[in-house]
């Protein structure tokens, strides 16, 4: 049963990220992605501090909001003129460091270890349960984690041509009458969401690499967006369990694994992908030197 | 407040704590500056990452911990890192930002693998290489700082010597081509030093804050000036500020690290020059806005007066 239960945690974590990662790979937002999963942390932090307790909604909308910020701050420096990469760089490093001080200063009060925000601890998922009136209704982050999915889901099914256009021709959107900086907000948002309840099972870091590897190797495979979800979900459900059952043969993180074999399945579409890949691409090369 | 400089001052191990953090803001700022104009700061945060199974593969390779070791295990681990991002770009539709991200997360996924392993392999020794990772100052021994400053002087000269070289790359790599200068070789370069400068600093800032190190003090330095070598002075004088800061207000309570408080010291002076410098900060833009549009309404009302007395006139 507790296999159970961490193994649903990591498929549920890999499927929402993997379907965000599609649209933040495609709008060239994938450090926008770190800079959020980093940036929650003063948010996660303070709901712990107000409402003494790990109660999910708080720290859901806690830190959710302070993605928000993030994003609003990273897009206020560069309309002030300061370079992007520069500005995603300051505004992460600070609020992350904010959130570290606020957890060490507060120690005796935030049962939240500094090890756990880094590498996540999915091991204890299964221990940490959430009681409704007495029942155990089974652990907390598979509910925040399904709360959070389902909201993905119904936005993306519901605004699905809206953020497709948005992803790929930002102008046209613009022009088409497509609230842009709504939609953007949107996403940023679903993003946040994600980050905070993906954080305690795999950690700041490991929450980044489901969102960019399974994406960046779907792009690797196709052109079209639809398959390019499908087969991005696909890859991080295929990492997480595969990497749950090699963290076990080699007694170590289970996040950690699991972003490897995703990192794996990547160098192998690098590699092997049926149009991108180098295979492809050199005999493609060769063929072409022979015709001349 | 007087007696608790002089307290710092007095006590010998954190003297050299404080002079070692120091010069490590000094140097990073300093180098930060070219990675900052080259647009490429975050490349410091994919390095930081990065470092991770490379110090694990040094601990693991010598069962030792050594800082000199580390060192060189972060900077193999770091170059490989690069490598990995400038092929997938050149070889991929895939754009640099997400490469770095693949590259970061999936090292630093190896890195804690390797960690988790040797940690529950339980070899009595590996107690406090986390405590290396995540940055503690008051962690490290008198040979560390050693290291630390070493490399920070080392970061700071080599920066002076190559300092017209490396103006031409940042600023324009294709006229600095094109005067027959051996960019790919100076490129190179700047990214060891950056590299060597990440690998330093990860022992008293950690892994996610070192990359600030060297963007923000950098950032701050560029509202000030239009000149090089001013923002160079600058970005080292503000990367040594929060430095000293840091390892200074950590001293002061049991659970104050130092990696977090140096970097808020860093932001705390970026925050003051987006607001207050002269000529670029909000504030004077801000003035020069409105004392222009007061110009532009009084010519203008002039205008207008005019006008309507030349109309009367006739």
């Amino acid at each position: 049963m507790m296999d159970f239960w961490i193994i649903l945690t990591a498929v549920l974590v890999a499927s929402t990220c993997s379907i965000l990662g599609c649209f933040l790979i495609l709008r060239r937002m994938a450090l926008v992605g770190d800079a959020i999963s980093h940036a929650v942390l003063p948010g996660i932090a303070i709901a712990f501090l107000m409402s003494g307790t790990r109660d999910s909604m708080w720290m859901l909308l806690g830190a959710t909001a302070f993605g928000l910020l993030t994003v609003f701050l990273i897009q206020t420096l560069q309309t002030s003129g300061l370079q992007s990469d520069a500005s995603i760089g300051i505004v992460f490093t600070a609020l992350f460091a904010v959130g570290v001080l606020l957890i060490s200063l507060n120690a005796q009060h935030i049962d939240l270890d500094l090890d756990c925000v880094l590498f996540g601890e999915i091991a204890y998922v299964p221990w940490d349960t959430w009681t409704l009136g007495g029942t155990d209704m089974g652990p907390r982050a598979v509910w925040m984690l399904g709360i959070t999915l389902t909201v993905i889901l119904l936005l993306l099914g519901l605004f699905y041509k809206q953020f497709k256009i948005c992803a790929f021709d930002p102008a046209m959107a613009v022009a088409c009458g497509i609230p842009v900086l709504l939609f953007h907000y949107l996403l940023m948002g679903m993003v946040s969401m994600t980050a905070v309840s993906s954080f305690e099972s795999v950690g700041a870091i490991l929450v980044v690499g489901m969102l960019i590897i399974p994406a960046a190797t779907a792009y690797l495979l196709t052109n079209r967006l639809g398959v390019m979800i499908g087969l991005s979900v696909a890859v991080g459900i295929v990492s997480a369990v595969a990497g749950y059952l090699i963290s076990y043969a080699l007694d170590a993180s289970i996040a950690g694994c699991i972003v490897s074999v995703a990192g794996i399945l990547f160098i192998l579409a690098l590699i092997l992908a049926p149009k991108n890949g180098l295979i492809a691409r050199f005999a493609r090369r060769r063929n072409t030197a022979q015709a001349v | 407040m007087l007696d608790w400089l002089i307290s710092l001052w007095s006590d010998p191990n954190t003297r050299w704590i404080l002079m070692g953090c120091t010069l490590l803001g000094l140097g990073s700022g300093v180098i930060g500056s070219f990675t900052f104009l080259r647009r490429e700061s975050l490349l410091g945060d994919t390095l930081a990452h990065a470092a991770l199974p490379g110090v694990c593969i040094a601990f693991m390779l010598h069962e030792v911990k050594s800082a000199s070791l580390f060192l060189i295990g972060a900077l193999v681990a770091g170059i490989a890192a690069v490598f990995c991002v400038s092929a997938i770009t050149r070889w991929t539709k895939i754009k640099s930002d997400a490469a770095m991200g693949i590259v970061l997360t999936f090292f630093f996924g190896v890195g804690t693998v390797m960690l988790t392993h040797i940690q529950h392999s339980g070899s009595g020794s590996q107690s406090g290489l986390d405590k290396y990772l995540f940055g503690q100052a008051a962690a490290m021994v008198t040979s560390d700082v050693y290291i630390l400053m070493g490399v920070s002087v080392l970061l700071v000269v080599a920066a002076m010597l190559l300092f017209k070289e490396f103006k031409l790359i940042s600023f324009d790599p294709g006229f600095a081509r094109g005067i027959g200068l051996p960019v790919g070789l100076l490129e190179h370069a700047m990214l060891i030093l950056t590299t060597v400068a990440v690998a330093a600093g990860i022992q008293a800032v950690g892994v996610v804050l070192v990359a600030a190190l060297l963007i923000t003090p950098a950032a701050a330095a560029r509202y000030w000036t239009d000149r090089l070598p001013v923002m160079l002075a600058y970005a080292g004088v503000f990367g040594a500020l929060s430095g000293a800061s840091g390892a200074a207000i950590s001293t002061l309570g049991e659970g104050i690290p130092t990696g977090p408080v140096t970097v808020l010291a860093a932001t705390l002076l970026f925050v003051l020059s987006l607001l207050l410098a002269p000529g670029r900060g909000l504030l004077s833009k801000t003035l020069r806005h409105r004392n222009l549009k007061a110009d532009y309404a009084r010519s203008a009302e002039r205008g207008a007066l005019n006008a309507a007395e030349g109309g009367s006139q006739k």
